[in-house]
Order: structure tokens, then C-alpha cells, then sequence
């Protein structure tokens, strides 16, 4: 038994509801929590459910397409994460706080 | 000559640019040369026109095609027959001497240039009317003169008065209009052409319901009837006053008014269709005539005298046109320019001479001063008021014969009346204004003055033709020669092969005739020689309106008839405008437009609240849409 009939024996149904799952805390997140560091770790917690959906469907299918898909996911979310991360310092730097509710200066 | 009949109308149309466009800079003498000048020029060429007419007959010529739309074809074209080559010599001449008149009256006036371009645009108008070959091309002239008249009604725009005159006139044209507009439209769905030639041609064909033509007269007569200021529409032509007297003079007395009477005459093979037609015509004709004559009896502003009989006038043309005497009616308009020109042109030198005087009870015994305005208001009087073969005593002599001889005992009483009341009214004006003693004041009596002789002349020669205009038409049983020598010459083939007007036709004995002449003559000898008693005692001299009482206060309020206008029509006009103003447009109008800013305003402060700057806010609703579309995608 190889890796992916070791794979293949969890049945499809799981990967997508542990995906959806881990998606839906993430969203979750992103929409209650303040503190700016959460909220992006709850959008790399979403990036992954998605990367664990099509690397799941990826081997089910037998296509290799998924698979690539994912390792551009995560080259953006590193990216994202370095952007999303130096942003956050500066604004600490002007706001001495994490807190995204104060980030509202666009409104007036 | 054919090819220069198209200068006829432009040469005028030139000078209006002329003047209208350099007047300003130019001198004043060469303003007063292109004005008369351009009307000379056409007097000349209408004189060639009216040769070539009489030689071989009437033409017509095409300039261009004006618009073609479907099955309405119409040409700028004109139709020079025996009708409308008579009519160019009366605007023309009769044009051109109150223009070269007005170069003295309106001498010191700083719209000099103004002025003579105005009248050169009437001229143009006016010849555009009568030349027009389509009924189009005589609405566009129909219009033009209109606007002329509401230019030099307003002229002396700075008085608030003048111009309500001025609008006045034109309303009250535009009612008129309504009625031709409409006229023409059911001329054109019967015929299917507006070209006088063609509709004539096809008249003897056509099966025409006689309701169907009854009712195409009727609204060209209300046409007439704005224009030639008849009953119910003639309120505006005594206000029409308000212009300069050369404007009066030429516009609301010798042409432009005329211009009813030339409509009817031109379509009288229509009315020859409609007899009710022609009833109504000659019952407004008779009403408008004693009507108008009944008012000038108590009026003392000199112009206004004129003013109503011009409309009383007008009034016996269109009893003539009702008889079915359109060559009469014609030869009325021609004798009627004459002395009716003359009469506003001397009255014009009396208010030059007495420093802008109108009111009669301010002159008196001016036959001293100023003899030549004088002799020919007097000759101006006898001829209106039918002094034996003075012009005006054909004319209506002939009017009364054909009354007689197609109307009966009432109409030719009605209309005698008429005429009686206009030589009484017309004779107190002579005797108030130019016998007695002078009676206005010192500083009056030092400025009076004989008028230039650029004023005069005119005066003469419209003089000479008020004396000798009846004999282009004496009745047959005096016996002077050139018998009914107008009626013949319209009675020539037109383009259509019929008679441009057919004669007209009157049994009578001469014996009949000679009764009716001599009651008539003898009538209007009788109120010249008395009223010259009873207008010269200072006890009948008019007194103020004030002091009027009764039936005169009623005449010299003229019968009230402009208060009644106010309260039937102008009153409720103005209050339903006013309903309109405040219900529908303020409250309706503006409402809505105003009512869709506050409601996208209101929508918009509603809206802002959504924008209130937290992202988490923001991105719920983004999760909110997407969870949305997917549940529209899969359920």
C-alpha cells in the first residue's frame, strides 16, 4: 500500500469537511477577532484549508495540477504574510496598539 | 417683366437689411433714400408688372421648391394676376408716399433708421401676402405683417402703455391666425394642394359637402377677421394707435387690414360655395360697421376717431364681400386707401404741428394755421363721408346698390346707418378739430406750424387720388365713362382659366338706383351741413369723459367691450395661470425635480451608514454575498 492508497482510504467526504471546517474558523476569525495578528494568522488558517482541498482532490483525481496550484498559494501567502506583517509593524509603530477597529481614518 | 417680379418683394427686403443692419451709422438722408427709394423701385416694377398684366394676362412664377413632404409640394412661387397686381400697386404707392411722409414726421426721432427698416420689412410682408401663390406663401406674409405691427405698434417701447398696445395686437392676431392655420389645413385634406391656381382648378370637379365648405370659409374669416379687426376681434386696432401716425397710417388703415378683405376676395369661388358662409360674413360686416361707427361718435383722440372708422370701414367691405360684390369690396380697399391714408397722414401733421397733441377739445380753429392739412382733411372728410363724386361716394353707393339689390331693405338700412354715423362722426372731427377758436394752450398756439413740404406733397397727391379714385369705377347708369371699369378688369381670366373675380351681378332698374343714390348723397349732405352747425356752437364741444352720461358714457367708454374682454377672458386667463403657477408648477413641478434630489439625498444619508469605516464590518458583508450567491448557485 503506497502513500496514496493511504490517502485514498480516508474517504473523500472528510477532506472537504475538514477543509470547510477549518475555512469557516478562519473566516470566523477574521471577522470577530481585533488584534491584527490573529487576523492574519486566521487568513493563512484559510489559505491552508484550501491548499489541503486541492491537494486532497489532487490525489483523488490523479492530477498533478492541484498540487502545483498549492505551492503558488503558499508562495503568495508567504508574500501576503511578509507584506500583511511589515504593515502591521508600522502601524504599531503609529498606533502603539494591534488593533484593526482603530485602523478608521478613511471613513471622514 | 416675368423675371423681375421677384425684385418687387425683395428690393423692400433689401432696404430692411440695409437700414436694419447700417441704419445706425448711416445719415438720416440716406436711411429715408434706401427706405422710400426700395418702395419706388417696386412701385415702378409693379407699374411694368400691372402693363404686362393688362397686355396678356396674369402669370405665375416659380422661384424654387420651397418643401416637398409626401403629396405637399409647395413653391416659393408667385401669382400675379389681376386681383393681387392691384393690390401691389395700392401697398406700393400708397407705401411709398408715407414713406417719403414719414421722412419728415419722424425726422428728430432716434430710431430713425429703425423705423424705416421696420416699414420696409411691413412692405415685404405685405407683398409676400398678396403674391404668394400658395396659401402658404400668403401665411408666411400673413405672419410678417403681424410682427411688423406688433414692432411699430411697440415702437416707442419706453412707454408701458405702447407696449401692452403692441401685445395686445398681437394676441388678438393670433386668434385670427388660429382660424387661417386651421383653414389651410382643411384646404389642403380636401384639395391636396395649397396652390391657389390648382385649387381653383379642381373646385369644379370636386363633390364638396357644403358643410365641408361652409366650414373652410368660416375659418379663413376668422383669419379675416383678426386681421381686418371685425367683430369680436377688433379691440386691437384703436390701440394699434399707439405707433407713430405714419405706421397707422399705412399698417391699420390703407394695407395691412386689408388684408381680410383680400383673403375673401381671393377665395370667393369658395364662399361663391357657401352662401351661410357669406351670411355670416355680412352679418359680422354689418354689426362691426355701425358697432365701430357708434364708438367713433364719442372718442376725442383724433387717431381713435380715425382708429374706429377704419373699422367700420373694414366692416361695410366685408358686407360687400357677404353681397358677393368682391370687385365692390376691392374697390372700397382701393378708394378706402386713398382717403383713409390722407386722413391719418393729416391727422399725423395736426399732432406734428401741435408738438404730439392728440385730444381734440385741445384744437380747434387750426384751419388758420395750417391750410394745407386743412383742405386735404377736409377732402379726406368729404370723401369718406360719400360727397358726391368724391371716391368714397362710388365706393359705397356701390356697396348700398348690391346691399339693395342682394341683401333687401334691412341689410341696405343696416349698412346705411353705418354710413351715416361715419359721416357724422367724421364731420365733428373736421369742424372740432379745424373750425371754432383754438383752444389749447399759449404754449401750443406759439409751436403750431404748417407741416415740411416732404409731409405735404404726399398729402396732395393722396389728396387728388381721394377726389378722382371713384372714377376707375362709376356705375353704369350715370354715365360718366369708365363704367365698372374695376369690375371688368378683375373679371379677366386668372391662372385657372376662371374670372380672377367674376362680376357681379345686380338687377336693377336705374330709376331704383337713382332713388338709393340720391337718398344716400342727399343723407350724407344733410349731416355735413348740420353737424357743421352743431359742432361749431361751444356748447356742443365734446366735454370730458367724466362729465358723460348715459348712452354717451357707454360710447365713450366704447361700449365697454374692452372691460368685458378683461373679466371673460383675461381675468380667468391670469387666475388660471396663476392655479397653474402655484398648484402645478411650484408645488407639481418643481416638487418632483426637488423631491428626487431630497429623496437621493435621504436614500444616500440612509446608505452612509453602511460605510462606517470598521473592516470587520465589511468583510461580513463580503462573507454574507458570497455565502448568498453560493446558496443561489446550489439551491
Amino acid at each position: 500500500m503506497n502513500e496514496l492508497d493511504i490517502v485514498k482510504s480516508v474517504p473523500i467526504d472528510y477532506f472537504v469537511y475538514l477543509s470547510a471546517l477549518l475555512f469557516s474558523i478562519g473566516v470566523f476569525g477574521v471577522l470577530t477577532r481585533r488584534n491584527a495578528i490573529v487576523v492574519l494568522m486566521c487568513v493563512e488558517l484559510m489559505l491552508n484549508a484550501v491548499n489541503l482541498l486541492l491537494a486532497a482532490f489532487s490525489t483523488y483525481l490523479s492530477d498533478a495540477q492541484g498540487q502545483i496550484m498549492v505551492f503558488f498559494i503558499m508562495v503568495v501567502a508567504a508574500a501576503e504574510a511578509a507584506v500583511g506583517l511589515s504593515i502591521l509593524v508600522m502601524v504599531y509603530r503609529n498606533t502603539k496598539s494591534t488593533d484593526i477597529s482603530l485602523l478608521d481614518n478613511l471613513k471622514n | 417683366m416675368q423675371q423681375y417680379t421677384p425684385l418687387i418683394p425683395f428690393l423692400p427686403f433689401l432696404g430692411f437689411l440695409l437700414n436694419g443692419l447700417l441704419g445706425k451709422r448711416l445719415p438720416k438722408s440716406a436711411v429715408g433714400l434706401i427706405g422710400a427709394g426700395s418702395v419706388l423701385a417696386s412701385f415702378l416694377l409693379t407699374l411694368g408688372c400691372f402693363s404686362q398684366v393688362s397686355a396678356t394676362g396674369g402669370f405665375e412664377t416659380v422661384l424654387y421648391r420651397f418643401m416637398a413632404v409626401d403629396s405637399l409640394d409647395i413653391n416659393f412661387g408667385f401669382l400675379i394676376d389681376h386681383l393681387s397686381v392691384w393690390m401691389m400697386l395700392i401697398v406700393t404707392g400708397i407705401g411709398f408716399l408715407i414713406h417719403v411722409y414719414s421722412i419728415g414726421y419722424m425726422h428728430d426721432d432716434d430710431g430713425f433708421w429703425k423705423f424705416f427698416a421696420y416699414l420696409n420689412l411691413f412692405i415685404f410682408s405685405m407683398l409676400l401676402l398678396i403674391m404668394g401663390n400658395n396659401l402658404l406663401m400668403l401665411f408666411f406674409g400673413w405672419e410678417g405683417v403681424g410682427l411688423c405691427s406688433y414692432l411699430l405698434i411697440g415702437f416707442w417701447y419706453t412707454n408701458k402703455e405702447y407696449g401692452k398696445a403692441a401685445r395686445k395686437a398681437f394676441i388678438m392676431n393670433r386668434i385670427g391666425d388660429l382660424g387661417l392655420l386651421l383653414g389651410i389645413f382643411l384646404i389642403f385634406k380636401m384639395f391636396g394642394t395649397l396652390n391657389f391656381s390648382e385649387i381653383f382648378d379642381r373646385l369644379p370637379g370636386m363633390r364638396l359637402a357644403t358643410g365641408a365648405t361652409t366650414l373652410i370659409c368660416i375659418l379663413l374669416f376668422i383669419g379675416a377677421m383678426g386681421k381686418s379687426a371685425q367683430i369680436p376681434l377688433y379691440t386691437w386696432l384703436p390701440d394699434a394707435m399707439a405707433g407713430p401716425t405714419p405706421v397707422s397710417a399705412l399698417i391699420h388703415a390703407a394695407t395691412m387690414v386689408t388684408a381680410g378683405i383680400y383673403l375673401v376676395a381671393r377665395c370667393n369661388a369658395l364662399y361663391a360655395l357657401s352662401p351661410a358662409a357669406m351670411h355670416v360674413v355680412a352679418m359680422v360686416g354689418v354689426a362691426t360697421a355701425i358697432f365701430a361707427a357708434l364708438i367713433g361718435l364719442r372718442q376725442n383722440d383724433i387717431k381713435k376717431v380715425l382708429a374706429y372708422s377704419t373699422v367700420s370701414q373694414l366692416g361695410l367691405m366685408f358686407v360687400a364681400l357677404g353681397m358677393g360684390a368682391y370687385a365692390t369690396a376691392i374697390f372700397h380697399v382701393t378708394t378706402h386707401a386713398f382717403f383713409k391714408a390722407l386722413l391719418f397722414l393729416s391727422a399725423g401733421s395736426v399732432i406734428h404741428g401741435m408738438g404730439g397733441e392728440q385730444d381734440i377739445r385741445q384744437m380747434g380753429g387750426l384751419r388758420k394755421y395750417m391750410p394745407v392739412t386743412f383742405w386735404v382733411f377736409l377732402i379726406g372728410t368729404m370723401a369718406i363721408a360719400g360727397f358726391p363724386l368724391l371716391s368714397g361716394f362710388f365706393s359705397k353707393d356701390e356697396i348700398f346698390a348690391f346691399t339693395y339689390a342682394h341683401g333687401g331693405k334691412l341689410w341696405w338700412g343696416l349698412a346705411g346707418f353705418g354710413a351715416f354715423l361715419t359721416a357724422v362722426y367724421m364731420c365733428r372731427l373736421l369742424y372740432v378739430t379745424f373750425f371754432g377758436t383754438f383752444r389749447g394752450t399759449e404754449d401750443q398756439r406759439h409751436h403750431i406750424h404748417e407741416s415740411p413740404a416732404v409731409m405735404t406733397v404726399p398729402l396732395i397727391i393722396l389728396a387728388v387720388l381721394s377726389v378722382v379714385g371713384g372714377f376707375l369705377n362709376t356705375p353704369h347708369f350715370l354715365h360718366l365713362g369708365n363704367e365698372q371699369w374695376l369690375a371688368h378688369w378683375f373679371a379677366h381670366p386668372g391662372a385657372a382659366g376662371l374670372p380672377v373675380i367674376p362680376m357681379a351681378e345686380m338687377h336693377m332698374e336705374a330709376s331704383t338706383e337713382w332713388t338709393l343714390m340720391t337718398f344716400t348723397t342727399t343723407l350724407a349732405l344733410v349731416v355735413i351741413a348740420v353737424s357743421y352747425f352743431i359742432y361749431n356752437k361751444v356748447a356742443n364741444l365734446p366735454v370730458s369723459d367724466a362729465s358723460q352720461t348715459g348712452f354717451t358714457k357707454v360710447l365713450a367708454n366704447k361700449f365697454y367691450v374692452d372691460e368685458l374682454y378683461d373679466t371673460l377672458f383675461v381675468k380667468p386667463v391670469e387666475r388660471l395661470s396663476k392655479i397653474f403657477h402655484y398648484y402645478v408648477d411650484i408645488q407639481g413641478v418643481d416638487g418632483i425635480v426637488n423631491g428626487t434630489g431630497n429623496l437621493v439625498q435621504s436614500i444616500g444619508a440612509w446608505f452612509r451608514r453602511l460605510q462606517n469605516g470598521n473592516i470587520e464590518y465589511y468583510l461580513l458583508g463580503m462573507v454574507v454575498g458570497v455565502v448568498l450567491m453560493l446558496l443561489t448557485v446550489f439551491f
